[in-house]
């Protein structure tokens, strides 16, 4: 297995006796995209922050690539950052905001133009002040500063807010292809949704501590205890319930097909073997995750999750 | 899951820190690319033009007979009362507009930034001292021809050399200022309070007690600074200057550099 990159060991903030982010350790690795998920005021930004030196750590320390941040000689060159969209000059035109981030790094203005384009921002949108441009416009154009020095390792604090659903599903590609061509990406939010689909590792963090890890399949395994459940529906959905139950599964009607509580793939083995035609079959632990994030995050939340599962045990979580 | 692989290691045997001249470069584009950094330029060269022709009318409609002198004190007032608001602005808008954020990221060295910006402040003073000169010799060509008098060019050179201390002084006050406050507005009330409001009691209370009479050269930091624009500065006109300049100058510029290392940039 490959060596981690980002490595955050012990780390703790403390602002007078609120402890912001407390004691917490984790490792990103080179090739893969790793979620850092929970709810606004969990302690990802801070945890972001002193990862690039804006905040000192209380205690612990993060390391890059083997060094802290501060040492890193020209540290645009081999670690991006996308701290805060908003965090720029709104009276600067986008392309100059890229422009004295390519001088900083000793790039030429070139660079610039293929950033501009990368991130789909016309010469026209790249002439306007930031004061005049949406959200997602300034997304863009952090995620564009971000990647203008062809950086190894990219820490992305909320990326996707503000961006709209074709542009959350383009950051997604990107992000992807970045991983896969064996950068180390770190992305937080506060949507599960928009991480799970291309985090290979998910922490959840609330109140300053994590308090899950793991890939997507592990979490949903621990979100349901360990028990699958199965969405299917049949031709005969009779035929198939009885068959089900006749091998001792648990069968309940959902909608117009069943929820099973066994693997997909072992309620298929049932179909083929009874001859059940089936016109869907899939794994019905989607909920799970949602539940598992708001049940392990909701200390933290703002609003309390009713119908949430109880049965999650979170020192349980496999580390 | 973690079995203990060795940690990857950056590869920044090829990269070099970003040079200190790069920076100064930066930071000097800083300075005009913004909306409101641009128009303060413009408006510090717009100004001193429309005093030089203010001055120019009025020289003529009353058939005075300026030197070359005069018209370079002319366009000392603008540039004088505007560019410690740059020195403002210049470490301020980090805060205010919180691309320090940016800034450090691309720099974690943060005294590096900060003088980076306080060269590339000097580096102003330079070039608004030719400007001026610029525009003061051209008032004086104008004032000859229209007048037909002869024109007295006179030696400027150590008047040219105090402005240029002066500006270097008062800008550096500016920002010192704004590294106390890290507020544009704040650090922009406090400068204009510091050096046209505080004067007032200052000369009051000169006139009224001895002792301060003779206590101010050592805590006005304008008063102590005028001998050295009169160019009549000597001995312990230096030591005024000094000790005033620790007061007001020193004092906040150290206390700002503390807090722009130690703060938090959010």
């Amino acid at each position: 297995m490959v060596g981690p990159m980002i490595k955050v060991e012990g780390l703790t903030r403390a602002y007078g006796s609120f402890i912001a982010v407390d004691d917490i350790s984790f490792e990103c690795r080179p090739g893969t995209v790793t979620g850092f998920l929970g709810p606004n005021g969990a302690g990802k930004t801070a945890t972001m922050r002193v990862m690039v030196g804006l905040t000192p750590a209380t205690r612990g320390e993060v390391t890059i690539g083997g060094m802290h941040y501060r040492d890193i000689p020209n540290p645009g060159r081999h670690v991006g950052v996308l701290l805060d969209a908003s965090a720029q000059h709104a009276g600067r035109t986008g392309r100059e905001v890229l422009e004295i981030g390519a001088r900083t790094m000793g790039l030429p203005s070139s660079r610039v133009d293929e950033m501009l384009e990368l991130v789909s921002l016309d010469s026209r949108e790249a002439k306007r002040r930031v004061r005049n441009y949406s959200l997602g416009m300034r997304q863009r154009l952090g995620i564009a500063h971000a990647l203008l020095g062809d950086p190894t390792v990219l820490i992305l604090d909320e990326p996707a807010n503000g961006l709209d659903p074709a542009g959350i599903r383009w950051m997604r590609g990107l992000l992807k292809g970045y991983a896969d061509q064996g950068g180390t990406v770190l992305l937080s939010s506060h949507l599960l949704h928009e991480v799970e689909q291309i985090a290979d590792e998910m922490i959840l963090i609330g109140n300053g501590r994590i308090v899950a890890r793991g890939t997507r399949d592990e979490l949903l395994a621990n979100a349901t205890g360990g028990v699958s459940t199965t969405l299917v529906t049949a031709l005969d959905n009779q035929l198939l319930a009885s068959a089900l139950a006749e091998k001792g599964v648990e069968v309940h009607q959902a909608g117009a097909g069943l929820r099973v509580s066994a693997e997909p793939v072992d309620v298929g083995r049932v179909a083929a073997d009874k001859q059940i035609v089936l016109t869907d079959l899939r794994a019905g632990n989607e909920g799970g995750l949602e539940d598992l994030f708001l049940e392990l995050t909701a200390d933290s939340a703002r609003e309390t999750v009713p119908g949430a599962p109880v049965d999650i045990h979170p020192n349980e979580v496999p580390a | 899951m973690t079995t203990a692989a060795a940690p990857m290691r950056l590869d920044v045997s090829s990269t070099a820190r970003v040079p200190f001249g790069r920076l100064i470069n930066v930071e000097l584009r800083k300075l005009a690319d913004t909306r409101a950094g641009g128009w303060l330029l413009i408006s510090i060269v717009a100004l001193t033009l429309l005093v030089l022709i203010i001055q120019l009318a009025v020289v003529l409609g009353n058939d005075l007979h300026p030197k070359f002198v005069d018209f370079l004190q002319g366009m000392n007032t603008p540039m004088a009362i505007l560019l410690p608001v740059l020195g403002v602005l210049s470490i301020t808008s980090e805060w205010s507009q919180r691309t320090a954020m940016v800034t450090f990221a691309l720099e974690p060295s943060r005294m590096r930034v900060v003088m980076a910006k306080l060269v590339s402040l000097v580096i102003v003073s330079v070039l608004a001292l030719v400007v001026g000169l610029v525009l003061g010799s051209v008032a004086n060509v104008l004032y000859g021809s229209f007048s037909g008098n002869d024109l007295v060019w006179g030696s400027v050179g150590k008047l040219v050399l105090t402005y240029f201390v002066a500006y270097i002084l008062s800008m550096a006050s500016g920002f010192a200022l704004g590294a106390l406050f890290l507020n544009s507005p704040a650090g922009i009330v406090v400068y204009f309070a510091y050096s046209f409001v505080l004067p007032i009691p200052f000369a009051i209370g000169a006139a009224l007690m001895g002792w301060f009479d003779s206590l101010r050269p050592w805590i006005d930091f304008n008063f102590a600074q005028s001998p050295l624009i009169d160019g009549t500065i000597q001995g312990s006109d230096w030591a005024h200057l000094f000790t005033s300049g620790l007061i007001w100058l020193g004092l906040p510029l150290v206390i700002g550099l503390w807090r722009i290392s130690r703060s938090e940039v959010k």
